[in-house]
């Protein structure tokens, strides 16, 4: 009977089409993390070639990181820069994405499209541009320099992610708060802040994060000292050895160890509330 | 005070950091590199002028516009590939995956490679497709190849490869979040209306879903043809872009006039691309209540 068969071909297309998705799924998972498991596999590689065979297991690699002066000072620079430009994408992103949300002003339009630009315009460009200027200006390179640029680029990460968060805020709190009689400021500490709570810390981790991974702008900013990315860079240029792989993989862990944590910190918090 | 001054106020003082910024560090830096455009490189630096022979230069030298066509088109191959990558990822993850716990721990395991450094994984795939690199062991193990190939490494196939592997990610995070927000009731009612599920695909979550896709691709196209790490690592002569043109400019060329002019030009071309993309995401907005 045609209903019958109908739904017979329904059911295997069905079947089809979910296998189809599981394996294109599973397919892509292990495509990305192909690279990731040959850099983690290589870093105990007992051999300076990045290549097959696997000579045998050694930690030799990671020991040869805790000598390494240079990659500390590296990993150590790119924690300052990361830390002061957060903290400046922050002050800056937060002011601006109240003023998209609640004022309106004149060049309202050009300014949110210049907040939004160093998101998808390539890095080079912004770091080309202030390289200019800064040398225009007679301003040395430096760690300073560079944190400059991170915050320039990073700004609208965190003036988006608040922006989308204020405009899905209930008003009616901050005017329930008004209405009993707290001052702007208060309502603002005690009301507005605690509910984009999630927002500011999710974009600072954001702005950390890509800040400490970030080339194309700290390419044209940096003066003589090196961040993390640029002493990799300069490795690779030089000849690479598997200390680098060591670095790759103690990164990662330290990555995985910081979201299991910040997920369960997540779920605590929601359950208090 | 009164309310409608202290408002004013109040609306000033919260602009001014980040006015001041932005007209610091992105208008000046912007409006210098203009200027510079139209300068004339004069040894051993450049000399004020205003004159169009920079962008002459671009549009008639071959050696540049080649550049450009061939960044435009590898970034296009890019943003495809992490299309058909992801998409079906992101859909799978959103209508397939019952469990929420499950979709979290997938969806995170796509966010995590971006933690490991990008000069990593783009240099391992170097050495995956390198010569005496995996897949030419593998290869040659199985039987397939008698001997390494060149084919793998240095050519715009491993600069396509390296940059989809980069991106899929960032693809996949708006088309999973434009995915999820479709109403179930829509699919249901499809599907009460006895519309087979690629029908429903078709007719109805493939063009809800495509404000994110749309958002994916423009990310995906615009930073992947300014790229310039990709092409040092595993591009080749073939793979040379218009990020490597722009930082050869300002650094053995020493030609600043000329790297300003491509820059401007990028800027202009990302600006578009982006407010084209923005329209067709807001036509593509259907009123859900």
């Amino acid at each position: 009977m045609e209903i019958g068969r109908a739904s017979v071909l329904e059911s295997i297309s069905h079947r089809f089409g979910n296998g189809f998705l599981l394996t294109a799924s599973m397919s892509v998972l292990a495509f990305l993390y192909l690279p990731i498991a040959v850099l983690i596999i290589f870093s105990f590689n007992d051999s300076r070639i990045l290549s097959l065979p696997f000579r045998g297991f050694t930690w030799k690699w990671y020991e040869a990181l805790l000598n390494n002066a240079d990659l500390q000072t590296a990993i150590w620079n790119s924690f300052y820069v990361g830390i002061c430009a957060t903290f400046l994408t922050l002050l800056i992103g937060i002011p601006a994405a109240f003023a998209l949300d609640r004022f309106n002003f004149p060049g309202k339009t050009m300014f949110r499209r210049f907040v939004l630009l160093p998101l998808a315009l390539p890095g080079v460009i912004t770091g080309i541009s202030m390289m200019n200027m800064f040398r225009a200006m007679g301003i040395q390179l430096s760690l300073e320099t560079v944190i400059l640029g991170h915050a320039t680029a990073l700004v609208s990460v965190v003036a988006t992610q608040v922006f989308a968060r204020l405009q899905r805020l209930n008003r009616s709190f901050e005017e329930a708060s008004a209405d009993l009689g707290a001052r702007p400021w208060q309502t603002f500490c005690y009301v507005t802040i605690p509910n984009i709570r999630s927002a500011i810390i999710g974009s600072a981790l954001i702005s950390f994060t890509l800040s400490f991974d970030e080339i194309p702008v700290t390419f044209f900013l940096t003066g003589r000292d090196n961040t993390l990315p640029m002493y990799i860079w300069s490795t690779l240029r030089r000849g690479i050895t598997p200390e680098i792989n060591a670095v790759g993989t103690i990164i990662l862990v330290v990555s995985l160890v910081l979201i299991v944590l910040s997920v369960w910190l997540i779920q605590h918090d929601d359950q208090k509330r | 005070m009164k309310h409608s001054t202290r408002r004013t106020f109040e609306k000033y003082g919260v602009l001014s950091a980040p006015l001041v910024w932005t007209f610091i560090f992105l208008f000046v830096p912007y409006i210098l590199l203009f200027t510079y455009s139209f300068y004339i490189k004069q040894f051993p630096t450049f000399t004020p002028a205003f004159q169009f022979g920079n962008y002459a230069q671009i549009i008639a030298d071959s050696q540049y516009y080649q550049v450009i066509f061939r960044s435009a088109w590898i970034a296009g191959c890019v943003a495809l590939s992490a299309l058909f990558l992801a998409y079906p990822f992101a859909y799978f993850l959103v209508f397939k995956v019952r469990s929420a716990r499950v979709r979290m721990i997938l969806y995170m395991a796509v966010i995590v490679p971006l933690w490991v450094s990008y000069l990593l994984r783009a240099y391992t795939w170097k050495t995956i497709l390198g010569n005496e690199g995996i897949l030419n062991s593998f290869l040659v193990w199985a039987g397939i190849f008698a001997e390494p190939s060149d084919l793998f490494l240095y050519n715009k196939f491993s600069m396509i490869l390296t940059l989809t592997y980069i991106f899929i990610p960032f693809t996949v995070m708006p088309i999973y979040t434009a995915l999820e927000k479709i109403p179930r009731n829509l699919t249901e009612a499809s599907h009460d209306l006895g519309v087979g599920p690629l029908q429903t695909f078709w007719n109805v979550i493939l063009p809800l879903s495509m404000p994110g896709v749309i958002a994916g691709m423009t990310f995906t196209f615009c930073l992947a043809s300014g790229d310039f790490v990709a092409p040092m690592l595993v591009g080749g002569p073939d793979g040379f872009m218009i990020a490597n043109l722009m930082t050869s400019q300002f650094g053995a060329a020493m030609n600043w006039p000329l790297g300003s002019a491509l820059a401007m030009i990028m800027l202009v071309v990302v600006l578009t691309i982006i407010s084209l993309s923005d329209k067709f995401q807001r036509a593509g907005r259907v009123e859900l209540g």
